[in-house]
């Protein structure tokens, strides 16, 4: 592996003193005290607003932009409009790590022919108050002409559909296409011989499942600062969950060179995938370009709403036939995945991850990517796979309840372990899901006797996990202590957990370490804080920018004693003889060896420039008990259970929080969050009264149970935690209610009218 | 892109050299290879993988790269 280091430590080898501990987060006082500084903190001198003018209709011909009046309005400095971009070639190219359109992504920033959905960007302005810019966007004159619009994924798919893109040919079907359509993409996952599976099957189950588009929730709005020099670079502060995509992006769009452009990532209120993209940081800086002023620009929350990334809706066809012992003999799925206005949902993750936790031998799923006149979707935590395993986890109970088996049990019986061959390719490495549901049978909750009108429900998940491109600097100070340089942002408690690897490591008190996340012109390349990589991948590289320190400073003790360099071992925080026939030394201790670091050859510090890989698959299970009111159809969560594998809980505290939030947006994506559009195709509900996440007041305490099968790829068996947690709870919860009330619910979310009418059409 | 064929054996000692081998197989297959697929080596996920090591009978698979949010 390119991150070469000692691996498959056992976290019992030896007593760790920082790992696993609940060590102080370093972040938390300046957050609890408000001198913590997010994305519309930013400021400086001669700063502008920046305002965007965004599209009325979900789908228009633009005829065209007038900006001659609001350019004539005093305090106005510069407009923008498609014009201000450059067009690119219709290609996916490598942007970082990511494959990136940026034909479709300029387009996104700022239409061009068309507009393709309520709120889609059409012009900017910067002007010298808030108040001003909004006055000249009402002086834009945008001609249109209106189109049909589609917005359900299964009507936007249908012959004849309004069409988002006359040059878009379905890829993946044979023969290809020679009209264009709303479907991007075909994928297809096989393994085995499905029809035979099915055939020695004793029960067979097939339904078809709905879920809305739902947003990420962050409560911290998108928020940028541009500033352009005359000599041609830009430095721009954000809120992000990936500073350097942001660099690759905005370097792209706006016609740069990289090493031109400073990004420097705020504190981040909340990202959940959905800081991963640029919306505002290119149109910010195509200003500040034009006038050399600061631009800043902060998204209100509607147009979080209606001109963000959320993540797909989707249509979800299961058959499972499993024999009458309990035994899965075949699995089949058809994924319909909304993508919005530009192709790219998640629908291929979500054919993978479909049916991973099960050892099944056949296994069919086919995935469309489909356009239609909503923002194009971004990343939500697990991208993809709540959606196609809330359908098949649904399947699945209802399949134990039918041949009468515990749901936990029927799961423990199909799980997939270390052999199991996925259908999207590999065999599983050491994996934890049987551990999983073992631990989750042991809880206490799961043996409390439920009362009438409540319902217990169990659901299942896995996620990859993944690792990535990351550098970390170490640097060891004059008096002692050291500075932790990462270029991750912590969008999860990642400080902490860097620190209590970086002092189990090098021994040392925790509270010696300062960890700070760099802007783009400190270390190189790092990708986003996403795909639950932070914890394994930024860690792999502390550790060994640790050891690459700790090694630094052996030389240094080794030249003093004039001994080799294999007679210094490095134990408790010191350099120390490695034997008595080393020589009778006492021990140097990190401070005392850096006090000395100018007379024995100057700065110490600790590096590493690594591409981690082979991250552990994580795998979870949730519990959850609910009271369903059958007068009201409201659901109340009483009693709510996590169990996952997180292979090492480098900080548990952080790691339950990664659990209990995700449980907390399976409830909201379950019981009310939807995108609700009218028959104009406009959105409805761009705000938190109309658009309900769950509140404190809605919730139980989440508990959580840490599983820990160690990954052998990390030096403490760190898998990831940050994406399983969102997956299995949207089952977990319409199982509870199916239980609840006697019926089976095949839609999300199960809102009060929704669970009426489930109730009303069961009793007739 | 592959023609079909779903499964084959090559000889190699890196994932790189198995990459060479099936582009000259597949010349279609080059842009993806090159960009967007990662590599499971005997149970290992790989998302960047051309200077792994393979052994004789090292099971590998292609699969798409994963992201995240």
């Amino acid at each position: 592996m390119d991150n070469s280091m000692d691996v498959g430590y056992s976290a019992d080898d030896k007593e760790l003193k920082f790992v696993g501990k609940r060590t102080n987060r370093p972040d938390g006082v300046d957050k609890v005290t408000g001198r913590a500084r997010f994305g519309a903190d930013a400021r400086l001198p001669g700063m502008l607003y920046g305002k965007i003018l965004r599209s009325p209709h979900a789908h228009a011909r633009i005829i065209s932009i007038d900006t001659s009046k609001a350019e004539a309005l005093s305090g106005v400095k510069a407009v923008v409009t498609r014009d201000d971009f450059e067009d690119r070639d219709s290609e996916f190219v490598p942007a970082g790590e990511m494959m990136v359109n940026y034909r479709d992504m300029v387009r996104n920033i700022m239409a061009r022919e068309k507009v393709l959905y309520d709120g889609h960007a059409v012009a900017a302005v910067a002007a010298t108050s808030v108040t001003i810019a909004k006055q000249a966007l009402k002086l834009i004159d945008v001609q249109y002409e209106v189109l049909p619009h589609v917005i359900d994924v299964v009507e936007a798919m249908a012959p004849g559909a309004p069409l988002l893109h006359d040059d878009l040919f379905t890829d993946g079907v044979e023969p290809k296409p020679t009209k264009p359509s709303n479907v991007a993409k075909r994928l297809e996952f096989n393994m085995g011989d499905i029809a035979s599976g099915f055939a020695e099957a004793d029960e067979i189950l097939e339904k078809t499942f709905d879920t809305k588009p739902v947003h990420q929730g962050y409560i911290e709005p998108h928020s940028c600062l541009a500033s352009f020099s005359e000599n041609g670079s830009a430095e721009l502060w954000c809120s992000t969950q990936g500073q350097y995509l942001v660099r690759a992006h905005c370097s792209k769009l706006v016609g740069m060179e990289i090493s031109k452009l400073r990004v420097t990532p705020s504190e981040i209120g909340g990202g959940f995938g959905g800081k991963t993209v640029v919306f505002i940081e290119p149109i910010a800086l195509a200003l500040s370009k034009k006038t050399y002023r600061p631009i800043k620009i902060t998204m209100t929350r509607d147009e979080v709403f209606r001109s963000s990334g959320p993540t797909s809706g989707g249509n979800v066809r299961v058959k499972v036939g499993i024999t009458k012992d309990g035994k899965i003999m075949a699995c089949e799925a058809e994924l319909k995945y909304q993508a919005g206005a530009f192709q790219g949902s998640s629908v291929q993750p979500g054919c993978m991850c479909a049916f991973a936790p099960y050892d099944v031998a056949n296994v069919n799923v086919i995935g469309w990517d489909v356009l239609s006149n909503r923002p194009k979707v971004a990343a939500y935590r697990a991208p993809g796979a709540p959606i196609s395993e809330y359908a098949v986890e649904c399947v699945i109970d209802e399949l134990a309840e039918r041949i009468g088996m515990d749901p936990v049990d029927f799961r423990l019986k199909n799980a997939a372990k270390e052999g199991t061959q996925t259908a999207y390719g590999p065999k599983f490495g050491p994996v934890g899901f049987v551990e999983v549901l073992e631990a989750t049978k042991a809880l206490d909750h799961y043996k409390i006797p439920l009362g009438p009108n409540q319902g217990r429900g169990i659901g299942s998940g896995f996620w990859f996990n993944i690792g990535g491109e990351t550098c970390v600097n170490l640097n060891v100070n004059e008096d002692g202590t050291l500075t932790l340089i990462t270029g991750s942002p912590d969008i999860g408690g990642s400080r902490a957990s860097m620190c209590n690897m970086a002092a189990e490591e090098l021994g040392i008190d925790v509270g010696l370490i300062n960890p700070i996340i760099a802007d783009t012109s400190v270390l190189g390349f790092n990708f986003l804080s996403a795909g639950s990589r932070t914890t394994f991948a930024c860690g792999l590289a502390t550790i060994e920018a640790a050891r690459n320190a700790i090694e630094n400073m052996r030389k240094r003790v080794a030249q003093l004693w004039d001994i080799p360099l294999d007679a210094v071992v490095w134990e408790d925080g010191a350099a120390r003889p490695a034997s008595s026939n080393a020589g009778e030394f006492e021990p140097m201790t990190l401070p005392e060896i850096a006090k000395i670091a100018p007379k024995t050859g100057g700065p110490i510090a600790g590096h590493a420039e690594i591409n981690a890989q082979g991250a552990g698959p994580g795998f979870g299970t949730h519990m959850v008990d609910v009271e369903v009111d059958k007068e009201t159809g409201h659901v109340k969560v009483l009693r709510y259970t996590v169990i996952q594998d997180a292979g090492k809980a480098i900080h548990p505290s952080f790691v339950e929080g990664q659990y209990q939030g995700g449980a907390v947006q399976c409830i909201g994506w379950a019981l009310n969050e939807e995108y609700v559009y009218g028959e104009d195709g406009r959105l409805q509900n761009s705000g938190f009264l109309d658009y309900r996440i769950p509140l404190a007041s809605d919730l139980p305490m989440i508990d959580t149970k840490i599983v820990e099968v160690p990954n052998p790829n990390h030096p403490y068996g760190v898998r990831g935690v940050g994406e399983t947690p969102i997956i299995p709870g949207l089952a977990a919860m319409s199982n509870a209610i199916s239980n609840a009330l006697g019926l089976r619910m095949s839609e999300l979310p199960m809102s009060p009218p929704k669970v009426l009418k489930a109730i009303k059409e069961a009793s007739v | 892109m592959a023609s079909g064929e779903t499964e084959m054996e090559v000889e190699a000692t890196s994932v790189r050299q198995i990459f060479r081998h099936l582009q000259e197989r597949f010349p279609n297959i080059k842009s993806h290879m090159v960009d967007d697929i990662a590599v499971a080596i005997d149970g290992t996920v790989f998302q960047d993988a051309w200077l792994e090591k393979v052994t004789e009978n090292s099971e590998v698979y292609l699969l798409p790269r994963i992201g995240g949010g």
